[in-house]
């Protein structure tokens, strides 16, 4: 009988790779999101089928999605990144200024700017969570006040007026390539070579092994410091990305740019399946979550609830998602146990 | 040879009691940490203008409350190895059933009794799903703050209710008769008591820093550790019901999105007064002197004219510097100890 089950039949690669597909956790939640789609659809067509519609449903959680991946390869090595969105902010202000200082700066070099600064608040992060052996919990918390707290004395009650960024600039967030803006093509294919690298890469694989047991980790002779180390840095970095794009398209930027964008990424992640002890999901998952995440937001509305309610949709999302990975771990737990009781 | 040493002087030494006990009182973190309040206080009495006014600790006292009363459960959640996010959206929603209440024609204090009942609700609510259903408290209290923050929001959407009967609200600002204490200090000391005898008097108490030590350890030596950090997720929403109380009539204000982001600077304050994250290590004079030495800065650095992105950062620095020095502390000791062997073994070695 177990024999049957544990063989795999080599025949049939195809439906067993379908079999995987309909099984994945992120199949669940991708279904509830189309699910909400077509709800929010029927109530208003306008929501899918106009040009608008169609726009904001991908636009829309296309930053939240750069941010959310980022989050999930620091969850899956068993940390949390709580700076991200004060990284945001002080990117976003770092794009403008530049744009505003150096006129005439190509935007591609702004770009690497804020990828870079994004990049070394992680470092510091990374560093100090690392070198510390102190919780990144503590350390994220802490950097996000300081951050934060750059952010507010560097701008003041000064801001970015769309009329500051040259429009070549701000094409880039309104633009679009096939109908498709060009901010979720941008955001899909930094999910694409994150999800390649966490399934495909050594260093990736490291990740996980990690994020499942840190001690047994070290003691096989991973490297746990300079996984980790960059584990911040890509998180740094992708807010930092996300920050620039988000003065491309919001055109403006004050001081609160990215003001909780942290608990929406970290909720984005653990809607999509990646727990919060380390070690599972993927960042298809928290692609998706994010998705999820602002599309019931924005289809509240539609069907007629109030969107003061969203946040406490998004709880209860929050908490379900974990209650459901918890079931559905001791149910396999209790199968493996009654496959080795049968045994003989 | 290193037997015969020991036979020799004929005891045992343990590094925790390796030194006299007056060393051990006062080169601790906590005394670390009440020493820096002091020389703050100092320092500001000292170079900053109107900082001895009584108005001052007035205010202080008055703002900091709210942190204050919920750093006490806040502390014993954290020596359990858990965590409660939750506790500002709590603060959120028992404001906003407060104000409900009141513009319903209740009462002031039934609707605060309410208001409370919701919060230890709301309190139970995390700690069924992290005892019964047991799922990790960070995960779990991110989305009840989600979810409690959007119930308060979702109550009373933009508006605010701000007529509140003035008996209560000016209770709330009273100070005590002739000092320039307000009046919550009383409430508050009558919780600090209660909550430390709790933790550091009681077989309960001592249970805490087991099961943040070691949880298999500690359900091996009888006690419920699921039970246990139940009864102080209820505690934690119940005070921080009665923090909304407060919160709601001190501002003479109900809005849902009341003391948003009041948990990190809770948790900031706890884990600045020596609470190890990594539970089991911890006490409360150490935490109220760090809500003490956080409200007491960023008040004479407001007064001094700095602004408030300032403190932000000088509270994010205190925070990381204290959970890395302490690293650093520890190895700098490994490393004096295995320098302090190293010689030993030489010695010996020459010896024989």
């Amino acid at each position: 009988m177990t024999a049957v089950d544990t063989k795999p039949s080599a025949g049939n690669a195809f439906a067993r790779s379908i079999g995987h597909v309909l099984k994945a956790r992120e199949t669940g939640i991708a279904i509830a999101l189309i699910a909400v789609v077509i709800v929010a659809t029927v109530s208003n067509p306008n929501f899918l089928f106009s040009s608008d519609g169609f726009r904001d449903l991908l636009l829309t959680p296309s930053l939240l999605m750069v941010v959310a991946v980022g989050q999930a390869i620091v969850i899956i090595t068993r940390n949390v990144d709580l700076s991200v969105g004060s990284v945001l902010g002080l990117t976003a202000y770092l794009t403008g200024r530049l744009f505003i200082d150096i006129p005439g700066i190509p935007p591609i070099l702004v770009f690497v700017a804020g990828v870079g600064l994004g990049a070394l608040l992680g470092l510091i992060n990374g560093a100090l969570v690392a070198f510390a052996k102190v919780p990144a919990l503590v350390i994220t918390l802490g950097t996000l006040y300081i951050y934060r707290g750059i952010n507010v004395a560097w701008t003041g009650s000064d801001r970015i007026n769309a009329s500051d960024l040259p429009a070549s600039f701000r094409d880039l967030g309104t633009g679009e390539l096939l109908g498709i803006p060009l901010l979720t093509i941008f955001a899909v294919i930094v999910l694409v070579v994150a999800a390649w690298y966490l399934r495909n890469l050594r260093s990736g694989r490291e990740l996980y092994a990690i994020g499942s047991d840190p001690a047994a980790a070290h003691l096989y002779g991973l490297r746990v410091t300079r996984r980790v180390i960059a584990a911040f840095v890509v998180s740094g970095a992708l807010a930092g990305v996300a920050g620039v794009l988000y003065a491309a398209r919001y055109g403006t930027v004050s001081s609160s740019a990215g003001l909780g964008l942290e608990l929406q990424a970290i909720g984005a992640a653990v809607i999509g399946g990646v727990a919060i002890s380390g070690g599972v999901g993927t960042v298809w998952g928290a692609a998706i979550g994010a998705y999820l995440l602002l599309t019931i937001n924005r289809a509240l509305p539609i069907v007629g609830i109030q969107d003061f309610w969203q946040r406490a949709v998004v709880g209860v999302l929050i908490i379900g998602a974990i209650v459901l990975d918890r079931v559905l771990a001791v149910r396999q737990h209790r199968r493996l146990i009654e496959q080795r009781e049968e045994k003989p | 040879m290193t037997s015969a040493i020991d036979t020799e002087h004929g005891r045992r030494t343990y590094s925790a009691h390796a030194h006299p006990l007056w060393r051990r009182l006062l080169v601790t973190r906590e005394s670390a940490i009440i020493g820096l309040l002091f020389l703050v206080v100092l320092v500001a009495t000292i170079a900053v203008p109107n900082f001895d006014s009584p108005l001052t600790l007035t205010f202080l006292i008055r703002e900091i409350a709210p942190i204050l009363l919920i750093a006490l459960p806040m502390t014993l959640i954290i020596i359990t190895e858990e965590i409660d996010l939750s506790v500002a959206s709590i603060v959120g929603l028992s404001s906003v059933v407060t104000g409900l209440g009141v513009q319903a024609g209740w009462p002031l204090p039934f609707a605060a009794v309410v208001a409370i009942l919701v919060g230890t609700v709301a309190g139970s609510i995390n700690g069924a799903l992290v005892t019964f259903v047991g799922l990790p408290s960070l995960a779990v209290t991110i989305g009840t703050l989600a979810l409690f923050r959007g119930i308060a929001v979702g109550l009373l959407g933009t508006t605010a209710i701000s007529d509140f009967p003035e008996f209560w609200t000016d209770l709330t600002r009273m100070n005590i008769p002739g000092t320039p204490m307000p009046l919550i200090i009383v409430p508050f000391l009558v919780l600090a008591i209660i909550f430390g005898v709790l933790l550091h008097f009681t077989p309960f108490g001592r249970s805490l820093y087991a099961i943040g030590l070691n949880k298999e350890a500690a359900a091996f030596s009888g006690i419920n550790v699921g039970l246990t950090k139940f009864w102080l997720f209820v505690m934690s929403g119940a005070v921080s019901g009665y923090a909304g109380v407060y919160f709601t009539l001190l501002y003479n204000n109900a809005r849902g999105d009341n003391a948003t982001g009041l948990e990190l600077q809770i948790i900031a304050a706890v884990l600045l007064g020596g609470v190890s994250i990594f539970g089991g290590r911890g006490a409360l004079p150490g935490v109220i002197a760090g809500v003490l030495l956080i409200g007491t800065l960023s008040s004479a650095l407001r007064l001094a004219g700095v602004t408030s992105d300032i403190i932000n950062v000088i509270t994010g620095v205190l925070l990381v510097a204290s959970v890395v020095s302490a690293s650093f502390l520890a190895w700098l000791r490994t490393k004096r100890v295995s320098a302090i062997g190293r010689k030993k073994g030489r010695a010996e070695a020459s010896d024989g």
